[in-house]
């Protein structure tokens, strides 16, 4: 599904440059579990952000179901992330002002869908993470475990084939990070792609295939 | 994204922010009120000057003595001038198109009764004064025509002069004394109200030439001319002004058309409305200026949301149009309240105080609000751009 070829992302502060990524090269099969470990600063987040098209690398090459995504637009790059990935953040990045359906309506406003047919699936998504009750509540009125499941309905809500997760549990205790991880993890089972950036030994070992990263670098990639 | 979608989110962000939305519409709302009554009061007082000078009639050429402008009765009259004469009058009436020609002198004066008395104004005129001023005679008749000179002391009165100075009497046969002489009531005059603050019901009408020998006069003060409707104006002012010239010998005169006073009283009326709506847009840009500092704090406070909608696949495009709907909003809400709020408090003047006329401008209206809607777009195009061009990782780690 996904081929990284020798990206590299640096990042230049002040007279320093960061080696963010340092040529990474990386084959990603439809279906798999993986988690991403390593130290803080290693890379985590920012290769991440680069599998989800947030962010560009300076080099290197991205395939995407055959396509190369390094040159697409930005309004293709919008696209592009709004069709194919769902993305979890550590601190949930819910909008406060929205309830919880208003928040999973997000994503298919941006399509131009019909209001009728999101208050659908906005419920189907939600029944999902079983917070069909919570729908009109606001973030601040849920507990953080209930928030990042919101935001996980909301990521699936496009039923994107890849599912990048930065730390979802970092912010959680460890009960309802289990449950998060659970559900991601049955998420993983319907064939959605599935990556984890974790500090968490344990949840790391859970995934088929792990992956070590150090300076930029994977050192250990293992299945 | 579909428009209503766009209109829903803004909606609720402006919602959020209860207060301070209202405060930053509010801006926008004194400069669109502001424009809204100031116009509005400027449309009234123009609208009652224009009827209040129409009220002689459109189809006036009156005739100063003096090569300089003047307008109404008593202008300014530079000395060293062919006086204008009880013959050039009646001359005047000879020329083609010509209805009346009225010779006019006017003073004021005590106008007594045996033993009633009232400071008033004497008006000089000729027998066709209330056919060229569209006056009407409520009781017995007005000046006969006869030859100016062998006037006889014959008198119309206003009606305030019939209510002042016979009460309860019919003034018809009565004498009155003007000045050290008598004169004979034979009418009074339908009740007309004010005109530019002069009260033509205080007044009384007497034969032209026996008012030059009341004041002292050798010449008119003014001749008007009320010419047959759909004749040409301005051959008429030109026949005029050849016919005075060869009389006088030269241009020792000057002739006031109904539609120079209109054109001059109208531009300065547009003039003031101008400035007034100038000073409504200044506080307008005010309005403009507050709705972008808000906006530029809202972009600040929600650095976050932004990068979690590019995220979820928002375009640069989309966040842009995503806050500038809300600056839009904002202005455009400000805007409506502001018109409402300038209508409101000119009918509520109007209400209260009746005389004073309110005429509402509604193309200034109309002006204002796309000016007000066009302000918040300008106010929040900057911050509207400056949050879709974020990096969208930077914008999701802020804090
Ligand atoms: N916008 C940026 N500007 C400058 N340096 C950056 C930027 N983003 C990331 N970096 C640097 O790139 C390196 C990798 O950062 P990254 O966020 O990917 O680390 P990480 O592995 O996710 O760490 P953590 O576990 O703490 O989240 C770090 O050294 C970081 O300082
Ligand atoms: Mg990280």
């Amino acid at each position: 599904m996904i081929k990284l070829r020798d990206i590299c992302r640096n990042f230049q502060v002040g007279d320093e440059t960061v080696h963010a990524l340092d040529q990474v090269t990386l084959d990603i099969a439809a279906g798999d579990y993986i988690s991403v470990m390593g130290p803080s600063g290693s890379g985590k987040s920012t290769l991440l952000n680069m599998l989800g098209l947030l962010d560009m690398p300076n080099s290197g090459s991205y395939l995407f179901e055959n396509k190369e995504l390094t040159k697409l637009s930005e309004e293709k790059r919008a696209r592009f992330r709004r069709e194919k990935i769902g993305f979890i953040f550590q601190s949930f990045h819910l909008v406060p002002r929205l309830t919880a359906a208003g928040n999973l309506e997000l994503p298919l406003m941006l399509t131009g869908m019909l209001p009728a047919k999101r208050r659908v699936l906005v419920q189907e998504a939600l029944a999902s993470v079983g917070l069909e009750d919570r729908a009109h509540h606001l973030p601040k009125q849920l507990s953080g475990g209930q928030q990042q499941r919101v935001a996980i309905a909301r990521a699936m809500i496009m039923k994107p084939p890849l599912l990048l997760a930065d730390e979802p549990t970092g912010n959680l205790d460890t009960h309802s990070g289990d449950e998060i991880i659970k559900t991601l993890e049955v998420l993983n089972q319907t064939g959605i792609t599935l990556i984890v950036v974790t500090h968490d030994l344990e949840l790391g070992q859970r995934a088929g295939r792990t992956i070590q990263m150090v300076d930029g670098k994977v050192v250990h990639d293992e299945s | 994204m579909r428009s209503a979608d766009y209109m829903r989110l803004a909606a609720t962000s402006l919602k959020f922010n209860k207060m301070r939305s209202f405060l930053t519409a509010l801006g926008i709302t004194v400069g669109i009120a502001a424009v809204v009554l100031l116009t509005s009061l400027g449309g009234g007082v123009q609208q009652y000057m224009l009827g209040q000078f129409t009220q002689f009639g459109a189809h006036i050429i009156a005739v100063n003595p003096g090569k300089t402008s003047t307008i109404g009765l008593s202008g300014a009259i530079i000395s060293n001038v062919r006086p204008l004469t009880l013959d050039d009058a009646a001359s005047l009436e000879q020329l083609n198109g010509v209805l009346t020609a009225v010779p006019i002198v006017q003073g004021n004066l005590p106008v007594e009764t045996g033993n009633r008395s009232r400071w008033t104004m004497v008006l000089g005129v000729n027998h066709q004064a209330p056919q060229t001023w569209q006056f009407k005679i409520a009781q017995g008749q007005f000046l006969p025509d006869e030859p100016a000179e062998q006037a006889r002391n014959l008198s119309v009165i206003g009606h305030k002069i019939k209510t002042e100075l016979f009460p309860d009497t019919n003034p018809l046969g009565k004498r009155i004394r003007i000045g050290q002489e008598r004169y004979r009531v034979i009418g009074v005059m339908e009740e007309k109200g004010q005109i530019l603050g002069i009260d033509l019901d205080d007044a009384v009408y007497i034969p032209a030439h026996r008012g030059m020998a009341l004041f002292n006069r050798e010449s008119l003060m003014e001749v008007d001319i009320l010419y047959r409707a759909g004749w040409n104006e301005d051959k008429l002012v030109k026949a005029i002004k050849k016919h005075l010239i060869r009389r006088h010998g030269a241009e020792d005169f000057t002739i006031n058309t109904q539609s120079d006073m209109l054109g001059t009283l109208g531009s300065i009326l547009n003039i003031l409305t101008a400035v007034v709506a100038g000073l409504g847009s200044i506080s307008l840009v005010v309005g403009g200026v507050g709705i972008f500092t808000i906006m530029s704090i809202a972009v600040n406070e929600r650095i976050r949301e932004i990068g979690l909608l590019r995220a979820l696949g928002a375009s640069r495009t989309q966040v842009t149009l995503m806050f500038l709907l809300e600056a839009t909003f904002l202005s455009g809400l400000g805007g409506i309240a502001g018109m409402l709020t300038g209508l409101g408090v000119a009918w509520l003047l109007h209400a209260f105080i009746p005389a004073l006329p309110v005429n509402v401008e509604w193309n200034y209206v109309l002006l204002a609000e796309v000016i007000a809607i066009f302000t918040g777009i300008i106010a929040g195009l900057l911050p509207a751009r400056r949050a879709a061009a974020l990096p969208p990782v930077d914008a999701l780690r802020s804090e």
